[in-house]
């Protein structure tokens, strides 16, 4: 469904992404893992449109994304919930989910805020409230709310779990295992590669922008030096 | 001191206060709605206004020099000046954006700012020179209609005319369209969200540069609406008139909290306020030392006074950052 091919990528002077290649099939979760500074963030911001790449190519269902401005990447079924959340913290709940929605104008919007209300039934209860006094759990809700909200075909995620319990961690994963199996494909990229294998079909290990490793779930769970690295066993 | 005059002239300083209030806070608006998206104070906006004035006595002129502007309705010619100043203002602040300052964007902050400053002094001049050649003189007057200066009166000592009560009116009406337009509205909730963080803006499918347009267009409009009102009321321009407007303006907006919209609103009615009371009362209170030409010490004083103790400003939120 998106198929990466040599990926290179500039933030300023540093070379970011040095020739990646990926790809995730349809109704796939993929996670992409990697330490801080990896380059993990630069990929899916590459993909959304927010940087541009210096070679390679990217193409969703066959059609090239690159050059493509943020805005219309929307359009093609992308949605992207960014690292640290960015909910628009002076809107309200529910002018927050109206936003992701933002670029549609077909009639199936009413019935998908329902479905992430079915979801999130917190955010139900918070629609009138100011997104920014939200807490933090609630607020990676609302992000991936209103991610739902594009009817994305493929949802982006920049580390969902970053700075929530564990409890909650929990609950956002299996939410993201319910997206998936509501048909709608994941690329996932995360730090806490045990928490991403746990539901991921695929993963790849990304190390200052160089693919290093790829391989199913349950192998790269195996797999000694992603024990040692990233699974936090000596 | 005598207090049953400084009670009866009370409705008239008032009055005066919410016309200039009123101004201040529909200029207002464009600084902070620009600074809101850009963080970008836009200098020229004080020539965005003038702009609208001008709009504003070429139309009554050109009326007037055909003998049509007293069998007109004079609601009807005010509809019209201030659909054509708007039209005209907003489309030159959306140009001014594209040519001046979108190049720019990214760049050091001080750069874009003198390019604003290039762009004042530039349409302050190209007035002068096309109002020179078309009129033989850049200082102009409004001509003036009948119903517009009949004067209600309401005591012995107090009268208000027709246009001050249309001037408030009109700035109303417009304040209340722009709250309806930036918070009712999909795309008005776009602009906030677009002033708020950009780039998770454009994530949702918002073309950013369209509502950065969008945004100098409202502002500019709402700044060229003022000018046909200014033109109304004070009747004098000329192509400098919008400097100390535009800076109490800015001024305003930064009382309120630069980026707020309803602080732009609060900020410019309680500046104007200020300054009527300031003009009248000071010099009554005083016996006359303090003269109404004190007013503009009083009303910044009051600025910096809010500024140390509220720095963002009345309105200004104290939003978390985002982590």
């Amino acid at each position: 469904m998106l198929e990466v091919e040599n990926l290179h990528v500039f933030y300023g002077e540093i070379h970011a992404l040095k020739g990646v290649t990926l790809t995730v099939g349809k109704g796939e979760i993929v996670t992409l893992l990697g330490n801080n500074g990896a380059g993990k963030t630069t990929a899916l911001k590459t993909l959304s449109g927010l940087l541009p790449a210096r070679a390679g190519q990217v193409r969703l269902e066959g059609r090239t994304l690159l050059k493509v401005p943020p805005h219309e990447v929307v359009m093609r079924g992308i949605a992207h919930v960014p690292e640290g959340r960015r909910i628009f913290n002076r809107l309200t709940v529910l002018e927050n989910l109206e936003m992701g929605a933002y670029a549609r104008a077909d009639a199936g919007i009413e019935q998908d805020l329902e479905r992430v209300f079915t979801t999130f039934p917190r955010l139900k209860e918070r629609r009138a409230q100011v997104a920014g006094t939200l807490s933090g759990g609630e607020q990676q809700m609302l992000a991936i709310g209103r991610a739902l909200m594009a009817a994305p075909r493929i949802l982006l995620l920049d580390e969902p779990s970053m700075g929530l319990a564990p409890i909650l961690v929990e609950q956002i994963l299996e939410t993201i295992q319910g997206i998936n199996r509501q048909g709608t494909t994941i690329l996932l990229v995360e730090q806490n590669a045990a928490m991403a294998l746990s539901i991921a079909h695929r993963g790849y290990v990304l190390e200052t922008g160089t693919i290093v490793l790829s391989g199913s779930a349950g192998d790269l769970r195996e797999n000694p030096e992603v024990r040692r690295a990233y699974l936090g066993e000596s | 001191m005598d207090l049953p005059l400084l009670i009866s002239i009370f409705p008239q300083v008032l009055t005066d206060g919410l016309i200039l209030g009123f101004m201040y806070a529909l200029i207002a608006l464009g600084y902070t709605m620009v600074y809101g998206v850009l963080e970008f104070i836009n200098f020229a906006h004080s020539e965005i206004f003038v702009t609208g004035a001008f709009v504003g006595v070429e139309i009554l002129l050109a009326l007037k020099a055909r003998g049509t502007l007293d069998l007109l309705s004079p609601f009807l010619v005010l509809i019209v000046l201030l659909v054509a100043a708007m039209a005209v203002s907003g489309l030159l602040a959306v140009t001014v954006e594209r040519v001046a300052y979108r190049p720019l964007r990214g760049k050091p902050r001080l750069i874009p700012f003198i390019s604003a400053i290039g762009v004042s002094f530039f349409l302050q001049d190209a007035i002068r020179l096309f109002e020179s050649i078309w009129r033989n003189s850049f200082n102009l007057v409004y001509p003036t209609m009948d119903l517009f200066n009949q004067r209600f009166t309401l005591t012995e000592t107090i009268d208000i005319s027709v246009k001050s009560v249309v001037v408030i009116v009109a700035a109303l009406l417009m304040l209340w369209a722009l709250h309806l337009l930036v918070n009712r509205t999909k795309i008005g909730k776009a602009m906030r969200a677009v002033a708020e963080d950009q780039a998770t803006a454009s994530l949702m499918g918002i073309n950013v540069n369209r509502m950065i347009s969008l945004t100098f267009l409202i502002g500019g409009a709402m700044g060229g609406a003022a000018g046909v009102l200014f033109g109304i009321q004070y009747s004098l321009i000329n192509p400098y008139t919008g400097f100390i407007p535009g800076l109490k303006a800015f001024t305003a907006a930064v009382l309120g909290g630069i980026g707020n919209i309803p602080g732009a609103m609060v900020g410019g009615l309680v500046l104007g306020l200020l300054e009527a009371f300031a003009a009248s009362y000071f010099s009554l209170l005083t016996h006359g030392a303090f003269g109404a030409e004190y007013k503009d010490i009083f009303a910044f004083s009051v600025l910096i006074l809010i500024l140390i103790f509220r720095p963002k400003g009345l309105l200004g939120e104290v939003v978390r950052e985002r982590a």
